[in-house]
């Protein structure tokens, strides 16, 4: 009785396994079927992924904390990311090259993070439990405030001084920003080869310390107030813990990080696209982290690195595969921008529909079957 | 501060809710170490009058309240829960209030957590960035728990733990406060297992003798008169006694609680009669991982039509029954009803097989606070079975039958007597009590053909429990629906079911007509015990 008790608790077990990872099962699955279509070599596909790791995985890293403080999947980045690209401008105008340029731009990024961050959290406690759809939003929105600044204030009102950084007009900043100098400064730093793989070993190093600051800060009382407010604000306000505060210290972290994020991924691709570097850069942050295997309220550093890694590997391989399949070179990138939306999409739906059902009587109830047929 | 000014006085205090009186006049005083008994009906006001002590938000926002709180005779005015804890007052509230997610000890010090003093970054950033002392938090939450007396895993998550333990866990909050000198507890016998009672009673005898006054509300009057030293009554809003427990009893208290005699002798159904007619749900071999009730090999077979009883001491896993069969919990083993397999560890299946189940959690799955009574009557049954749907264009529209919804709940507010100021009412304004009747009506209102429910009664005052017991006794003739009501109080399941079977050491120690002598059931209770 007891041994059959055991067996069927460990198929449950295994079944529940299966449906909590089901998203980085599908693309592992994805993968493995398109890899031997595309054809690539495994040491082109290393060196590839190793590169994409070094250039994303720090932004995405920056998404960790506002999930834990209940934020969910923030576009509260994308703000960070373009006080970074104003920094990287106005230090490439400067003419501050390599390491020093990089200090100086996140230096320099840190207050523009820093405020615009404190907006994002003003108005994200506004929108309790509407987050992702508003900070996408509020996205938007300063979007078009960077554009007001960077089109039209940079060159007049900001003083620029080189011209191949400006547009013809006078004023305003050119579609492209070169950062030639600076290119992959941090990267190539002590960069090893193995067998043919650049490791980019300072990018790395720098990813692991921002690691370990993470897990730190899950151990310190703010941590732990985030964790709270992230379960339950009611009863961490009950407590006296300062929800909103609480909230937007998430959301100002997570901006500044995403700004140094934006630096590194910027030095490392060599240019900045001034008017759209940043415009997808949440959406694929955000597809990468889920497809990690992360959910709205729950994410880890694991989570990270799987989705980093599989969400790029899929974008290398599966154009291959579907040119090889259809003859069309196009539809790579369809699918790199339809998968990036599916892949949201299905998270949020599910995740909306799991609240929902939640929160009504039966809800837990109907929510485990929902499991059940999901197998 | 005056000499031998009492501990804590209240006096005049009023307050409505928009126009709606709730409390008038009422006074009341207590001593250091005197533990005062709190009784009354359902709505009779008791939880709004600790709220108002304790300085609780929804007074302010709803108006204030008139009268004068005294501390050691100094006049206080709390605007937040944070004040009176300052002052030393500490609450365990009705509902809960934990985090799911952390474990009880971080519960325990929850935003008091201990910390390593002086990190460089912490001293730079703020004290928020100093690392909590897992080590000081495990030692503090022991001495809580050791100070409370009863034993949890400080340990383990808030949503793994059996009911009873949330509760002590937030006793254990509070004791981990030293400023505490007045502790309230609303109805913390309430989830508690007779047992787990008797423990939270010596716990709380151990408090007084330690100086810390208690206000104690409870719908058990036993518990009243076991650890009380003094006893206040209220109906209606008003305090109409307030006596030594020693010099009454619990006819005299019910008699002052409901303006009545209430006879609350159980009597047991005459007619002893077993049903043999068809088997409607059969249990076979069921085991159920549910932590503190676990179910170990149970066959169980139920008569349709039949009221069965499911009864047993605390953690013996009565509650894993229908925990278990519903879905809820993990189990295995083999449920058939009306014929046909019930697949396990899949709510759904049993709902569609109209079956239906209330909780013993009434705070954890139970109600949608913020909606109006309406909508949590009528919303599972127009969720899972279409009903109160008129539908347009060949069912191509759906829209929602208001009337036919303010029919049925405005129906079920008379039969359970439910006190609410209406139909739109939302249900966090509603007292606990109310709450819980609200539970059952909404499982009325499924019509199933086959209805678990655990703890029916829990939190229902004396006057409202005869109510609430014949609603189901009449639900169960009337519409031919089987009942199964697990309950740790085996006069309420003599006083209604057709057969009780009882539950010990997770396992059926033996099935009795509701007619046979308590002692028998007695000693079933405790054969199997471990
Ligand atoms: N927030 C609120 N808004 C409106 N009315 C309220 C609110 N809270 C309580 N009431 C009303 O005040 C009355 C007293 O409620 P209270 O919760 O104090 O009762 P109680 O004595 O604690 O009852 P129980 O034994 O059922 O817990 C009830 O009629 C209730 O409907
Ligand atoms: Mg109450």
């Amino acid at each position: 009785m007891s041994t059959k008790n055991q067996t069927a608790s460990f198929g449950a077990k295994l079944g529940r396994l299966a449906r909590d990872n089901s998203v980085p099962i599908m693309f592992i699955l994805i993968c493995a079927v398109c890899i031997p279509l595309a054809g690539f070599s495994g040491g082109y596909l290393l060196n590839e992924i190793i590169t994409r790791m070094g250039r994303n995985t720090f932004l995405i890293l920056s998404l960790l904390i506002p999930i834990m403080a209940g934020m969910g999947l923030n576009f509260g980045m994308t703000l960070g990311a373009m006080a970074g690209e104003i920094a990287l401008i106005l230090t490439a105008d400067w003419q501050i090259w390599g390491i020093p340029g990089v200090v100086l731009s996140m230096i320099l990024s840190i207050p523009l993070s820093v405020g615009l961050g404190l907006l994002c959290g003003k108005i994200l406690n506004m929108a309790k439990g509407r987050e992702m759809v508003t900070s996408y939003i509020v996205s938007y929105f300063i979007n078009g405030v960077y554009q007001l600044v960077v089109l039209y204030m940079m060159g007049s009102i900001i003083p620029i001084a080189h011209s191949s950084i400006k547009l013809p007009r006078g004023y305003g900043i050119r579609n492209t920003v070169s950062l030639l100098n600076m290119r992959q400064c941090i990267d190539n730093l002590w960069a090893i080869r193995v067998g043919g793989v650049k490791i980019p070993v300072l990018t790395f190093l720098i990813i692991a310390l921002l690691c370990l600051v993470i897990l730190w800060f899950r151990k310190t009382k703010l941590g732990q107030d985030m964790r709270a407010v992230g379960q339950d604000m009611n009863v961490a306000r009950d407590a006296g813990v300062d929800v909103e505060r609480t909230r937007i210290i998430s959301i100002v972290i997570s901006t500044v990080l995403a700004g140094f994020g934006m630096i590194l991924y910027l030095q490392n691709m060599g240019n900045i696209s001034t008017y759209s570097s940043h415009s997808q850069i949440g959406m694929f942050c955000i597809a990468a982290l889920l497809v990690g295997g992360a959910s709205v309220d729950k994410a880890s550093i694991g989570n990270v690195f799987l989705g980093v890694s599989l969400f790029h590997l899929m974008f290398i391989v599966a154009p291959a595969a579907g040119a090889k399949i259809t003859g069309d070179s196009m539809i790579g990138e369809y699918f790199r921008v339809f998968v990036s939306y599916g892949v949201i999409t299905v998270a949020l739906v599910m995740y909306e529909t799991k609240k929902r059902r939640a929160k009504a009587s039966l809800g837990r109830q109907l929510e485990l079957e929902q499991k059940g047929a999901d197998k | 501060m005056t000499e031998n000014a009492p501990l804590l006085e209240m006096k005049g205090i009023r307050k409505d809710f928009f126009g709606n009186q709730v409390l008038t006049d009422i006074h009341l005083s207590l001593k250091e170490g005197e533990v005062l008994g709190l009784v009354g009906e359902n709505g009779a006001g008791k939880s709004t009058l600790m709220k108002i002590l304790f300085g609780m938000n929804v007074i302010a926002e709803t108006g204030g309240y008139d009268g004068d709180i005294l501390l050691n005779g100094e006049k206080v005015r709390f605007g937040s829960p944070f004040d009176a804890l300052a002052a030393g007052i500490g609450m365990v509230h009705q509902e809960f209030s934990l985090i799911p997610g952390f474990t009880a000890t971080e519960n325990i010090l929850l935003n008091r957590e201990p910390r390593h003093k002086a990190g460089v970054v912490s001293q730079i950033f703020g004290e928020r960035l100093e690392t909590l002392d897992r080590k000081k938090m495990q030692d503090q939450a022991a001495s809580a728990i050791q100070r409370m007396g009863i034993r949890i895993d400080p340990d383990m998550v808030i949503s793994d733990m059996p009911i009873g333990h949330k509760q002590f866990t937030e006793i254990a909050r509070e004791l981990s406060k030293d400023q505490l000198r007045l502790l309230i507890l609303d109805e913390p016998t309430a989830v508690l297992t007779e047992k787990e009672a008797e423990a939270l009673l010596a716990s709380i005898r151990g408090m007084a003798a330690s100086g810390i006054a208690v206000i104690f509300i409870t719908h058990r009057l036993q518990e009243i008169l076991d650890v009380c030293d003094r006893v206040l009554v209220m109906r209606d809003g008003y305090a109409v006694q307030d006596v030594p427990a020693a010099r009454t009893s619990i006819p005299e208290i019910t008699k002052w609680m409901v303006g009545r005699s209430v006879d609350t002798s159980a009597s047991a159904r005459a007619d002893e009669q077993l049903e043999t007619g068809r088997v409607i749900m059969s249990i076979s071999r069921l085991w159920v991982d549910m932590a503190g009730e676990t179910v170990r090999d149970v066959s169980l077979d139920v008569y349709e039509g039949e009221i069965l009883g499911i009864g047993g001491l605390a953690g013996q896993g009565k509650l894993g029954i229908p925990n278990g069969v519903m879905g809820l919990y993990e189990a295995g083993g083999s449920v058939t009803f009306d014929e046909k397999p019930i697949p396990l560890n899949q709510p759904r299946s049993c709902l569609d097989a109209s079956i239906a189940f209330v909780s013993e959690d009434r705070r954890g799955v139970g109600l949608l606070l913020d909606e109006s009574l309406e909508w949590n009557i009528a919303f599972p049954p127009m969720q899972i079975q279409n009903k109160f749907l008129k539908s347009y264009l060949g069912g191509l529209i759906k829209w929602r039958d208001e009337a036919a919804i303010r029919e049925v709940t405005s129906r079920y507010v008379d039969s359970l007597q439910i006190r609410c100021t209406g139909t739109r009412q939302k249900a966090k304004e509603l007292s606990g009590g109310n709450q819980q009747k609200v539970c059952l009506a909404k499982a009325f209102a499924l019509e199933p053909r086959f209805l678990f429910v655990s703890e029916p009664t829990r939190g229902i005052d004396v006057g409202a429990k005869e109510l609430v017991l014949n609603a189901l006794k009449r639900f169960n003739r009337e519409h031919g629906v089987t009942v199964v009501m697990i309950s740790s109080e085996l006069e309420e399941l003599r006083q209604i079911c057709d057969r009780i079977a009882i539950v010990s050491g997770g396992r059926i120690a033996g099935i009795l007509p509701a007619t046979r002598s308590s002692e028998e059931f007695g000693m079933l209770m405790v054969s199997q015990v471990k």
